[in-house]
């Protein structure tokens, strides 16, 4: 199996997340560019973090329109498994992949920390977590703050499509504990058909001790076991 | 003949442009004049620093290139790799626009590390604001910090540390000094040099515009109080251009057809251009019709002296360039060929055909060098005496609880962390000690090492007592890195100072540079790169002396690196150095000092030997893995660095010593050399063999609440608060 990891120009956690697959988790990854109009057989999707095209005129909209896009959404409409982290949820969101929208952090700043995350482990990407486990992955940017409106919420807690939300060490979902004001306390949501995440933690950054911790890791092992299984 | 107006407008002197005329032997024309302004100013001819920079240690068997010859310093650190460095100043433009000041300062030093070949790893940076109560001072700092976060984020580069510091000194002159650290393979770094005549100079980046003209000359070569109207001098960034620029410039360094690489930062062209035909020992042709432009209408002055952000000089192999192009196609970046390296000496401007001016790069570049001795003959420093009123000598526990709040609440002391928050420290993911302990430690991929670093200074000790404040920066930097176990092994320094041109402003600058000299030499560390600001008067200070050392240590990854504070209850606590308490000359340019006086003044004490002698005893202690934690003492003296101890796992501390009846010099006072450590106790006969022969003590041991000394205790759950709370206003 194949991972791509797609490269905008802005892209920077591109070579965080090449160096997490390749190296530490030992999987053959390949970067994409923007401008290709192939995904070149790769198994799996990622569209890293950064500033795609500047976050110029609203984040990830421009880099919805690029060519790859095109391809990307194709191969999610057809079950492909896509990943996307910080500025590529922003992208999925733009690109109607997922639902909502990431708007500027309640604070109105740039927000970098480690944050605490709540897990719903009833997805292709996180069932190597336990039920409610609590893990620590950095959040990293500036319009994370996840909205929607009332009517696909709903739909979204029903349809049990929230994969992690913010919390405190222990638990606690209260507002403090709720870095950038995102509805519902949301850090990852995946699409209805459940082959589609976005998240605004960055796992890369989380997948080695020498970091601070590993817990990022089994999001991709969780995905790339899925995928190996069915490949 | 002259106009006054006009050569105020550049910083030069009557008799500077004298001299220009006696070397040129006629007058120059005004595009020519434009030059001298700019390669003559202070930040880019060094007129009032080169005289006193020439006596520093600026290599070391390690270093790769000499101080000032390139873009940054190169020092190898084995397995094949060289770390890049450099701190750069970007004081004026940031007192007038904090936001694009400070964010442009980012995207100049960032140029200057990719310059080389070498990727970015790290920013650090040193900021200096008067107190926040007043409102534009505040949002002078919110501007800078907001700067920073804006552009250095974008560019994917982890900010991992620094030191943001107040002082009513910088009332209306702030100090924003940046640091970039880059990696490349020692075999692949690049120069900022042509090989031969007839190599392409190639603009790369963002069209020339009208922005920051006469930045180099205007601001940061005169007093800021001339300055205020220099609006349009100040640049606005473009950090995703950036981005574009360091992908695409790495992709380009290892093509065969790419010959040299320079940024285009202060001056412009002019300053880029001209000086990489020097160090070339070229001359060089410039066709300003060729270079692609903003605005229309620009005039050839214009397009050479903007300083339009996000632009690189390349020197190129001709008919080597198409695979050039093609990487800066596919980042979809505008380049064109502006000129060539030509036989000879002489720097010419073509508007096309037309020959706008014609001038020997010998002269161009040989500012005027000054000798700052000769401005101090008759000068005597000041020197202000010392001593502490009675009413901190009385030992009432009311009256010591008050100044310990004071300084516990002090925005010098409490946390940083709401500005480190604002800068991504964990991309590139290499950081392994995030920013808020003594110094910032990245891995370097692929290798055994650990890099540690430390972007530190004290003005307040400076202003004191020049010389040995700066002893004490250079010291106090590297003990930030070897608490932790890192060998410090290069510095850049950013040198912050008023105007060399009164004898005050020289006398510091001479005295600083002596204590430069003596530690580098003693500490055997090159300074292997830096910048220079002067002329930093407001409308009515000058701001005190104020050198940033940046310092770079190194580490073998199997050491566990001590943290910041106690880790575990039952630790043993020990003290390296002579005395545990302070004294009265440990308040000299204290914090606590300013606090009660807001003033800095007394007598310096240091012992920069004994210094590193104690140095290397901690760094053979983590060599051997037997520290818990360790945390040299410095702001706000003994009593801040226990509670920052205790503060890193919420934790306390019991030592087994009386606080003494002068108790206000004892707690706050900021005596060099001392560090708190904490270890296992099972390690005590290990540590005692280590450090056989040196000055240490067992003084207490770590418990789960409270500072407990023999007959007074401090409780921690609101001095811990007060510390997290961080700024008394929201920056």
């Amino acid at each position: 199996m194949k991972i791509g990891i797609v490269v905008f120009p802005g892209t920077w956690s591109d070579r965080d997340t090449f160096y997490a697959l390749s190296e530490v988790i030992k999987i053959e990854s390949e970067y994409i560019w923007h401008k290709d109009q192939s995904l070149n057989n790769c198994d799996f999707i990622i569209l890293p973090g950064g500033f795609s095209y500047g976050d110029y005129l609203r984040t990830g909209a421009i880099a919805s329109f690029s060519p790859i896009m095109e391809k990307v959404i194709e191969f999610s409409k057809q079950g492909g498994a896509v990943l996307g982290i910080c500025n590529g949820f922003q992208i999925l969101c733009e690109s109607n992949l997922l639902p909502g929208i990431l708007i500027k952090n309640k604070n109105l700043d740039f927000i970098c920390e480690r944050s605490f995350l709540k897990v719903n482990n009833q997805s292709i990407y996180s069932d190597q977590y336990k039920q409610n486990e609590i893990i620590n992955i950095p959040i990293s940017h500036g319009e994370g703050n996840f909205q929607l409106d009332k009517y696909n919420l709903d739909k979204l807690e029903e349809e049990e499509r929230i994969i992690f939300r913010y919390s405190s060490e222990t638990g606690d979902e209260t507002e403090i504990y709720n870095p950038n004001g995102s509805v519902n306390n949301i850090a990852g949501i995946v699409n209805s058909k459940g082959n589609v995440l976005g998240m605004m933690p960055h796992p890369e950054k989380a997948s080695e001790k020498i970091l601070g911790g590993e817990d990022g890791k089994r999001i991709f092992t969780s995905i790339i076991e899925n995928i190996s299984q069915n490949v | 003949m002259y106009n006054l107006e006009t050569l105020k407008e550049l910083a030069l002197t009557v008799p500077e442009y004298n001299s220009i005329v006696d070397k040129l032997e006629r007058e120059p024309n005004e595009l020519e004049l434009g030059l001298f302004g700019a390669l003559w100013s202070e930040h880019c001819g060094y007129k009032h620093t080169k005289k006193l920079l020439r006596n520093i240690k600026s290599t070391s068997k390690l270093t790769i290139t000499n101080a000032g010859e390139e873009n940054a310093g190169a020092i190898n650190i084995g397995d094949g790799k060289a770390i890049v460095m450099k701190i750069e100043s970007h004081n004026h433009p940031s007192a007038i626009e904090p936001y694009e000041g400070a964010a442009t300062g980012i995207g100049g030093i960032v140029r200057d590390i990719f310059a080389m070949g070498a990727r970015p790893i790290a920013l650090l940076n040193s900021l200096r604001f008067s107190n926040l109560e007043n409102v534009k001072n505040l949002e002078i700092a919110k501007g800078v910090v907001r700067g920073i976060s804006g552009y250095g984020n974008c560019l994917g580069i982890p900010n991992i540390g620094g030191e943001c510091f107040f002082d009513s000194c910088y009332e209306s002159n702030p100090l924003v000094n940046a640091m970039c650290v880059g990696i490349v393979d020692t075999d692949k770094i690049l120069s900022a040099k042509a090989e031969k005549p007839g190599d392409l100079l190639l603009l790369v980046g963002a069209e020339t515009g009208r922005d920051g003209i006469h930045g180099a000359s205007g601001l940061a070569s005169q007093n800021f109080e001339e300055t205020t109207e220099l609006r349009s001098a100040v640049q606005v960034g473009n950090p995703f251009l950036e981005k574009l620029l360091i992908e695409a410039c790495l992709e380009i360094s290892s093509l065969k057809g790419l010959v040299g690489m320079q940024d285009c930062g202060a001056a412009g062209i002019t300053s880029a251009a001209i000086e990489m035909a020097k160090r070339s020992n070229l001359g060089i042709s410039i066709d300003v019709s060729k270079v692609p432009t903003r605005e229309k209408m620009m005039t050839p002055y214009e397009i050479m002296l903007s300083e339009s952000q996000e632009r690189m000089l390349l020197a190129v192999t001709p008919n080597e360039e198409k695979e050039i192009f093609e990487v800066f196609d596919k980042w979809d970046l505008k380049c064109a060929i502006i000129g060539e390296f030509i036989e000879g000496n002489d720097a010419s401007v073509y508007n096309k055909n037309n020959l706008l001016s014609k001038t020997p790069i010998n002269i161009l570049t040989e500012a005027p060098e000054y000798d700052l001795e000769k401005i101090i003959v008759d000068f005597k420093p000041k020197k202000h005496s010392f001593t502490l009123e009675k009413k901190y000598i009385s030992f009432e526990k009311q009256i010591i609880d008050k100044y310990l709040n004071k300084i516990i609440n002090s925005n010098n002391i409490v946390s940083k962390k709401s500005i480190f928050q604002k800068y991504d420290h964990h991309v590139q993911t290499n950081t392994v000690i995030e920013p808020g302990q003594d110094a910032a430690v990245i891995r370097i991929k692929g290798t055994e090492k650990m890099l540690l670093f430390s972007c530190d200074g004290n003005s307040r000790y400076c202003h004191v007592d020049p010389k040995t404040g700066a002893e004490i920066s250079i010291a106090e930097a590297c003990r930030n890195v070897s608490v932790m176990g890192g060998n410090p092994i290069a510095i850049t320094d950013g040198l912050n100072f008023g105007d060399p041109t009164t004898p005050r402003g020289a006398y510091e600058l001479i005295e600083t540079f002596k204590g430069f000299s003596t530690a580098c030499e003693k500490f055997d560390i090159p300074i292997i790169s830096g910048n220079a600001s002067l002329f930093n008067e407001g409308h009515d200070s000058s701001i005190y002396p104020t050198p940033i050392i940046g310092v770079m240590g190194i580490m073998n990854n199997k050491n566990k690196i001590p943290s910041l504070g106690f880790d575990k209850i039952g630790d043993s606590v020990g003290l390296l150095g002579k005395k545990f308490w302070g004294s009265t000359k440990g308040l000299s340019g204290s914090e606590f000092q300013n606090i009660i006086s807001n003033n800095s003044k007394g007598e310096l004490s240091f012992d920069i030997d004994y210094e590193i002698v104690l140095q290397k005893q901690i760094r053979t202690l983590v060599d051997n893995n037997l520290l818990e934690s360790a945390h040299d003492t410095s702001l706000g003296g003994i009593i801040v660095a226990l509670i920052k101890a205790c503060n890193f796992n919420n934790l306390g501390v019991e030592i087994n010593k009386l606080l003494p009846e002068d108790w206000a010099p004892a707690m706050f006072g900021e005596d060099q050399s001392r560090v708190i450590f904490s270890f296992q106790s099972k390690n005590k006969g290990k540590i005692s063999k280590v450090l056989a022969g040196f000055d240490w003590e067992e003084i207490g041991i770590v418990t789960s609440k409270d500072i407990i000394f023999k007959n007074i205790t401090f409780e921690t759950d609101n001095l811990l608060k007060s510390y997290n709370k961080g700024f008394s206003t929201k920056l």
